[in-house]
């Protein structure tokens, strides 16, 4: 049994050395409950309005989005579209990449994965990040994305709401954002416990079988 | 019914060895009857090997190598289960060199490289090297960022192989054959979709092909010599009176009911990393590769999959201008030489026994820091080089080195071993 115990630690031993990973600022933790549907529809109700005109979300479909959110294509269609896609398409804007360039400095980038590539706190951090700078051309500077050529998009909604309302509706377009990185991890974790489930089961026979088996070696 | 099976099994097998096959490989197979946990590894290779071929099969059904990045979103997201056979094929390649580690740690625990079964230790070490490249590859081929500028600093090697220290070419020419050499594994004068197409090709079938013959041929080799245990006891030198090693028992079904729960608690671990932690924490699938190849776009640290840590940093361990020759090309050197040294194991192995259990306490020592020096330099390899990790880089390459051809030659003149038994001990 020792020698199992020192076996399996052996064989855990290049993960826990790969726990690991830093962040040159620190970011604030993002509200992500991919249950949360009333939250995914108003980020997404949000994004739509504020970052698409710039930020496409290409590998996302909006039949996709509808079904997942628990909203009906012809609602979808009218008040999350404002292109004449239609429901099987991807969620594409009409911004020319050589345009976005001319106008921020860069072409402002799909950010269908953004989230596994900055990470959902990176997101929420930026969002709620914005900060006065007289020095920057659009009169804004960010604590997380320093000299960030995006101009403060919802810097009216910041005046308007009071910081809890408006901290919520950026933990709302980054709980979004968290979903269409990866539109399937919900289903992804909840087939998961079957499976483990299964194999756990499955183990019992296994293990009674090979039992009665090695009765007779000596 | 049964007579017509029967008859069905006599036409073929007059025909094809089908049941002295079996036979041979399976029921007559005799196994010793003491292996332990570590002798899980073969089966699991054999496993997740199975796994990277079906999953790799429905996978080049969607995938494209002109559109890699996008291609494997939409597997991801529009194929239906797409992202589970992604996952199962990416967290898979991790997985096959967790057990393919683990494996080869059980042959250098055990000796299980030493006369007679050299041959089995080659063809393994040959089948670790084909997966390297495999693995190699196949991360290029979701062209994320990362693929892009791993693939870079890899293809760039070809570059840096010193052919300045052959008397007939001088310093110009060998930066000639090297342009020319990175150029030829480009397929193009940068990284491209030509890079990608020719990667494809030899992902899925070049080298699979040979993996399969090779694996083919390490069993083959294994069971003509049979199994070492952890013993260290050849089973065959004691016969009952129909000649059946006294220690050995069926492989079928002695051991098919053995790894058979094994083979459930690997996939449990393995649907864990699957279904909860698919990206691993970076270390799987690297966050630099959710964003599509960009060459204008360097990642602030380049960093290898965790299996070829131990390896990447020996290449980067390097200072030394030795004989005129650049510190890059000393660190293809030591990357080269630390994955052959290992194919020249079983001689320079010189102690009179087999497993670890009856040598003396010097090798048992330099086996444990051995152990702990390639966990360090995997771990290393995938951090940035700054000051304190490159002494222990270069350490630990020392080490690595002094083990193969210092410890190992000699460490039983200076110690005193256990007697090794006449018998398999323990049973199961």
């Amino acid at each position: 049994m020792k020698k199992l115990v020192v076996a399996l630690l052996f064989s855990c031993l290049p993960v826990l050395a790969g726990a690991a990973g830093g962040h040159d600022v620190e970011l604030e933790k993002a509200p992500v409950n991919l249950q949360d549907k009333v939250s995914l529809q108003n980020g997404a109700k949000l994004f739509v309005n504020y970052c698409m005109g710039c930020h496409s979300l290409e590998y996302l479909r909006y039949g996709r989005m509808a079904d997942d959110l628990g909203m009906s294509d012809e609602l979808t269609l009218k008040y999350l579209n404002f292109t004449s896609d239609k429901i099987g398409d991807q969620m594409r804007n009409g911004m020319a990449a050589a345009d976005g360039k001319t106008w921020f400095g860069n072409p402002p980038p799909d950010l269908s994965l953004a989230a596994r590539h900055r990470s959902s706190d990176w997101i929420y951090s930026y969002l709620i990040g914005f900060y006065e700078d007289e020095s920057r051309p659009y009169g804004y500077n960010n604590h997380v994305f320093p000299s960030v050529g995006m101009p403060h998009v919802m810097a009216k909604m910041q005046q308007d709401l009071s910081e809890e309302e408006f901290e919520s509706n950026m933990g709302d377009i980054t709980n979004f954002l968290t979903y269409a990185a990866e539109p399937m991890a919900p289903t992804r974790e909840r087939i998961g416990v079957y499976v483990l489930v299964f194999l756990a089961i499955l183990l019992i026979p296994a293990y009674l079988l090979k039992k009665e088996y090695w009765k007779d070696v000596h | 019914m049964m007579r017509m099976v029967n008859g069905l099994i006599d036409w073929v097998d007059a025909r094809l060895p089908v049941v002295n096959t079996y036979k041979k490989h399976m029921s007559e197979y005799y196994a010793p009857k003491n292996f332990n946990f570590w002798y899980y590894f073969g089966v699991l290779s054999m496993v997740v090997l199975i796994n990277q071929l079906l999953t790799g099969i429905w996978l080049t059904m969607f995938y494209s190598p002109s559109d890699g990045f996008g291609s494997v979103e939409y597997i991801m997201r529009d194929v239906q289960w797409g992202w589970l056979i992604r996952y199962m094929h990416a967290v898979g390649a991790s997985a096959f060199f967790a057990v393919v580690y683990l494996h080869m740690f059980r042959g250098l625990l055990y000796g299980s490289y030493k006369p007679p079964r050299e041959l089995v230790w080659i063809f393994g070490m040959l089948i670790y090297v084909a997966l390297m490249a495999e693995g190699f590859l196949g991360y290029v081929l979701p062209w994320g960022n990362m693929s892009y500028w791993g693939a870079q600093v890899i293809i760039s090697l070809a570059g840096a192989i010193p052919f300045d220290i052959l008397p007939f070419i001088d310093a110009k020419d060998a930066k000639e054959i090297g342009e020319a050499l990175t150029t030829w594994v480009r397929g193009d004068y940068l990284l491209s979709t030509a890079t990608v197409n020719k990667f494809f090709a030899l992902h899925v079938v070049a080298i699979p092909l040979v993996l399969v013959a090779l694996v083919f041929l390490h069993i083959l080799a294994l069971h003509e010599v049979g199994s070492n245990n952890p013993d260290g006891v050849e089973i065959k030198q004691n016969k009952d009176e129909n000649g059946i090693p006294r220690d050995g028992i069926p492989f079928h079904p002695y051991y098919t009911v053995k790894d058979l729960p094994g083979v459930i608690v690997f996939l449990m671990i393995f649907a864990v990393v699957i279904f909860f932690f698919p990206t691993g924490g970076g270390y799987l699938i690297e966050k630099p590769n959710f964003v599509a190849a960009n060459p204008l776009k360097t990642p602030d640290h380049i960093a290898p999959v965790w299996y070829y840590g131990p390896y990447y940093a020996m290449l980067r361990a390097t200072t030394l201008e030795w004989f005129g020759m650049s510190s890059k090309a000393w660190g293809l050197i030591a990357m080269g030489g630390g994955i052959v040294v290992l194919f020249l194991l079983p001689w320079l192995d010189r102690h009179p026994v087999k497993s670890i259990r009856y040598k003396g306490w010097l090798s048992k020592t330099l086996l444990l820091i051995f152990a702990l020096d390639f966990l360090m330099l995997g771990y290393l390899g995938t951090q940035p080089a700054s000051g304190l990790a490159k002494t222990l880089a270069q350490i630990g390459t020392v080490y690595y080195f002094l083990f193969f051809f210092v410890g190992l030659p000699l460490a039983h003149r200076f110690e005193k071993s256990k007697p090794v038994p006449e018998r398999v001990t323990g049973g199961h």
